[in-house]
């Protein structure tokens, strides 16, 4: 067993973890922060991406140790009050999502995607980029249309 | 129009949880005490389980407890069930084998559950689970649906020889076969209906709970059908009183089928908890989906069409081999069969059809409904059949629909497969989506990508389905185990504000949002007053669930009727309080005013008279709080043409779809964001399957597709985005007038994307999935 700490949503936290302990572990099962899931076991399917020191990273593939003195935001961090982060709001506003399993990561990836790509990011390249997001229910129109929106919405 | 009520697009209430976190999917349940269950499971296909040694992984640290197939019996825990009979030709019912669910002597696929751990932590039971020592005695595997039932191939189950669950003619074949010996053409066609894996986003997942105080279970599950889950867990596999079972379906992250089912999972974790006074959890990791859900599709067909000089269809004759896999899941016989061979008319006049399915037993996971169940298969071999009989007739494809289609003023159309079709209007959804998809210009296009060295294609699917299931009499006449009602509570709080209790499910499709415009459209209740809650046998009345497009056609209406009843007893409330007669009493937009006055009554002051009838009519009963049931007369039937544009690179095989034009027929929108949403997913579901999903096992029965490394999903660079349209038409007997549209795309787009390769390369056929090595063979083949 190891402790570690790390900055999440703003607030720092520590923690016992083994060392074969996941980050979405540590998230879900430590800290109760559910929001980030998991919909696969070969970091294929996105669900659980977080941004690790501004970047995102699929919370599956590094372990919490690795995590130890970073800065984590997940899914539960974007929100002020109760007013959504403009990307949020973009997924709302174009119907982005249906049974919201996948929308943590899609939401994640998609400011990322944002923050490399700039506020114009054309739809081939968010096709491109959210290739490693998997959605069953939307069939990825509107969740384009929301990351393109949400991008125009980031720019202010 | 009341706003936000029908046909307003309204942002789905549900998604604010969602988009910050918020949702409470069963793995999200943690509880004080909480153990972890770990399935060892059998990596053999098939094989004879001599002993298996628990006393290693017993000791190991942390475990609860190690529990095997004998602890399960010894506790009067009965086997898993399928709930619909199938009489076979020789009379007999279907055959079914025993599922236990955890294994009693034998294991029959890669993935058979043959004990549980439980431990302290979830590593802790995977660790144990290593050292549960198994001595199996490994038999030949039967793996390939198409020759399973071959004389001589190994016996699975004895009480299914020649490994048949049943062999299930449908039709007059004596009067087909002489359709065929006459006719001008008969055009011929062998198809694979590929293997598919579901593959919602959220993995089964089950968290029990025991109260040794009221002996009551809660367990939470990835339910479609909370009601139908407890009935069956009671009923069938006694694992507590309907009264003493609690079952909780709370946010579910994508079904499509696959969550309708009661599987060994949920059945031992509900058991277990009673049995160790612990709560339990178990959670699918995605491997485990891969082998344990239950798989969808895998037909091998042969499909035959008798024409006339004209092009008009005479007769049909399918011959249909359905893999079940090892055992019987819930609702599995009833896939290949009803939901299949009753849909081969599909949008067309063929007056003689004859169908013959053989369902047999294999050494892979079982089989049942996957979106669309049936539907997609019917329509994917009577869509590529009549592509190709317009290519032995000359034709057009579009000609061929044309001149074969139902005519508008048919209707009511009675098919020669059982279904009565109440409303369509065909050759309109045609022509629209022709126009959609630019069908006139697509020579232009070809000929510009042919300059490029690329090959255009361009391809049809006219498909309808039968959704809003179902009338309770004809599955009961069919030997479905169940009625196939929907229920319904509208509750009014003294304060207002309403509540709306459905025994249909939501995993994804926005029931919080379009029930709640049903009811403010219906009552004049701002929607934001309005809270629809699903998915908790304590909660709702009762119900049966989601799957088969009928959430909205079957329980809408319920809702609407306990509406209506609230309307009648408000009339009587407001009559009395201003001093009117009950027939003076009109409702409109909220408000009960009396005819030709100015006097009125909001329904929120008569639901807080109906709490404290302080002043109150005669013999009335207090409160404001309705239930209604509704059994639909008929199945809705939506229908519609999509159009499929691909471009195929010869050199790599690659397929681009270019264009894809969607024109359904779903009678009226109530939310057209949310019902636009419900074509694109299925759309993508159905481009899976024809261009990149396979589930592959190999000859001893090894699932060679068992990771989303293996097994290709659609992803958001596969797909383009798409032109969606309707055409549509009232069906009479649905009170609202809805139809159901959450799996016309996955039903729709198969035939549409295959037509569309078939015809870029110029071939007959190419079988699903069209990867880029299959293309490309075709492609050298071809030229």
């Amino acid at each position: 067993m190891q402790t570690i700490s790390m900055n999440i949503n703003g607030v720092s936290v520590s923690g016992e973890v083994e060392d074969r302990t996941l980050l979405v572990q540590f998230l879900r099962e430590n800290l109760r922060l559910t929001g980030t899931h998991v919909g696969c076991d070969t970091s294929q399917c996105g669900a659980c991406v977080v941004h690790v020191d501004g970047v995102s990273v699929k919370s599956c593939t590094i372990l919490a140790v690795q995590s130890d003195g970073c800065e984590v935001v997940t899914i539960e961090g974007l929100a002020t009050g109760s007013h959504l982060h403009p990307m949020q709001q973009a997924f709302k506003d174009n119907h982005g999502l249906q049974c919201g399993f996948c929308t943590p990561g899609m939401v994640m990836s998609a400011i990322d995607i944002v923050n490399r790509n700039g506020c114009d990011v054309d739809e081939a390249t968010v096709r491109k980029e959210l290739e490693g997001n998997i959605c069953r229910c939307t069939g990825y129109h509107n969740i384009v249309k929301s990351v393109q929106a949400g991008a125009k919405n980031m720019g202010g | 129009m009341a706003e936000n009520g029908i046909g307003a697009s309204v942002r789905r209430k549900e998604d604010n949880r969602f988009l910050t976190g918020k949702g409470n999917y069963t793995d999200d349940i943690n509880v004080v005490g909480q153990t972890y269950a770990y399935f060892v499971r059998s990596p053999y296909a098939h094989a004879i389980l001599n002993s298996i040694d628990t006393s290693a992984a017993s000791a190991s640290d942390g475990v609860v407890a190690v529990l095997t197939g004998d602890d399960l019996a010894e506790d009067g825990i009965a086997p898993l069930i399928c709930g619909v009979n199938v009489t076979s030709d020789d009379g007999e019912p279907h055959r079914a084998p025993l599922h236990p669910a955890l294994a009693q002597g034998k294991v029959n696929y890669v993935g058979d559950h043959v004990a549980v751990v439980i431990a302290e932590s979830l590593a802790q039971a995977k660790d144990a689970a290593e050292k549960v020592s198994i001595d199996y005695e490994v038999l030949p595997a039967v793996a390939s649906t198409a020759t399973a039932a071959e004389e001589n191939q190994q016996q699975i189950h004895d009480i299914a020889p020649n490994n048949m669950c049943y062999n299930w003619p449908f039709g007059d074949k004596a009067a087909v076969d002489a359709v065929f010996e006459t006719a001008h053409k008969i055009s011929t066609l062998d198809l694979i209906n590929n293997r598919m894996v579901t593959n919602p986003m959220e993995p089964r997942a089950a968290a029990g709970e025991y109260n040794s105080g009221t002996e009551e279970i809660t367990l939470h599950v990835t339910t479609q059908n909370p009601h139908v889950h407890r009935l069956i867990l009671s009923a069938f596999n006694q694992l507590a009183p309907e009264h003493k079972l609690r079952v909780v379906g709370p946010d579910v992250g994508g079904g499509f089928g696959v969550k309708i089912f009661v599987y060994a999972e949920e059945l031992v974790v509900g058991w277990a908890c009673r049995k160790l006074n612990r709560p339990v959890k178990w959670t699918s990791d995605r491997t485990e989906a891969f082998l344990a859900d239950a798989h969808g599709r895998d037909h091998v067909a042969t499909a035959e069409m008798a024409l006339d000089d004209q092009g008009k269809f005479l007769a049909m004759r399918v011959n249909t081999t359905a893999n079940l896999g090892a055992y019987l899941s819930t609702f599995s016989t009833m896939v290949p069969s009803y939901l299949y061979a009753f849909l081969l008319a599909g949008q067309y006049t063929t007056p003689l059809i004859y169908s013959e399915v053989k369902a047999v037993f294999t050494n892979t996971a079982p089989v049942d409904a996957a979106r669309g169940a049936g539907r997609p298969e019917a329509t994917y071999l009577l869509e590529r059949l009549v592509d190709v009989c317009a290519e032995d007739m000359g034709l057009d494809p579009a000609e061929i629909r044309r001149r074969n289609f139902i005519p508008v003023d048919a209707f009511p159309y009675q098919t020669p497969v059982v279904q009565c079709y109440d409303s369509g209007d065909y050759p309109a959804a045609l022509e629209k989506a022709l126009q959609l998809a630019d069908y006139d210009g697509f020579t232009g296009r070809a000929e510009e990508a042919k300059s490029r060295g690329m090959l255009r294609g361009i391809g049809l699917s006219s498909y309808v389905e039968a959704c809003g299931i179902a009338p309770s009499a004809a599955v009961g006449q069919l030997g479905a185990g169940v009625g196939l009602w929907e229920s319904a509570q509208v509750r009014f709080n003294p304060t207002g504000n309403v509540q709306v209790f459905t025994g249909t499910h939501s995993h994804g499709q926005g029931h919080e949002t379009t029930f709640a415009q049903l009811v403010t459209e219906q009552l004049g209740v701002p929607i934001e007053n309005i809270e629809v809650i699903h998915g908790d046998t304590a909660k709702t009345q009762f119900g049966m669930g989601t799957y088969g497009s009928r959430s909205l056609a079957v329980g809408g209406v319920a809702i609407a009727k306990a509406c209506e009843k609230l309307i009648e007893k408000g009339k009587k409330i407001a009559a009395h309080a201003l001093e009117a007669a009950e027939g003076d009493i009109e409702f409109v937009d909220g408000d009960f005013t009396v005819a030709g006055t100015d006097k009125a009554m909001n329904i929120a002051e008569v639901a807080f008279n109906a709490y404290v009838p302080h002043s109150y009519p005669e013999g009335l009963e207090p409160g404001f709080d309705e239930n209604a049931f509704f059994d639909p007369l008929n199945f809705s039937f939506p229908a519609g043409t999509h159009v499929c544009e691909v471009e195929v690179d010869p050199e790599t095989g690659e397929v681009e779809i270019v264009k894809y034009s969607a024109v359904d027929d779903f009678g009226k929108l109530i939310n057209p964001m949310i019902v636009e949403g419900q074509v694109h997913g299925g759309i993508v579901h159905g481009v899976g399957q024809a261009l990149l999903e396979g589930c592959q096992y190999d000859d001893d029965g090894q699932l060679i597709t068992a990771s989303y490394m293996d097994y290709a999903m659609p992803r958001a660079d596969n797909v383009p985005s798409f032109d969606v349209d309707y055409a549509p038409t009232n069906p009479p007997h649905n009170p609202l007038g809805v139809k159901g549209c959450g799996e016309a795309g996955a039903i729709g787009a198969p035939p549409a994307v295959i037509n569309a390769i078939s015809n870029a390369l110029g071939v007959k056929h190419i079988d699903m999935p069209a990867t880029p090595e299959a293309v490309w063979r075709a492609a050298q083949s071809a030229a």
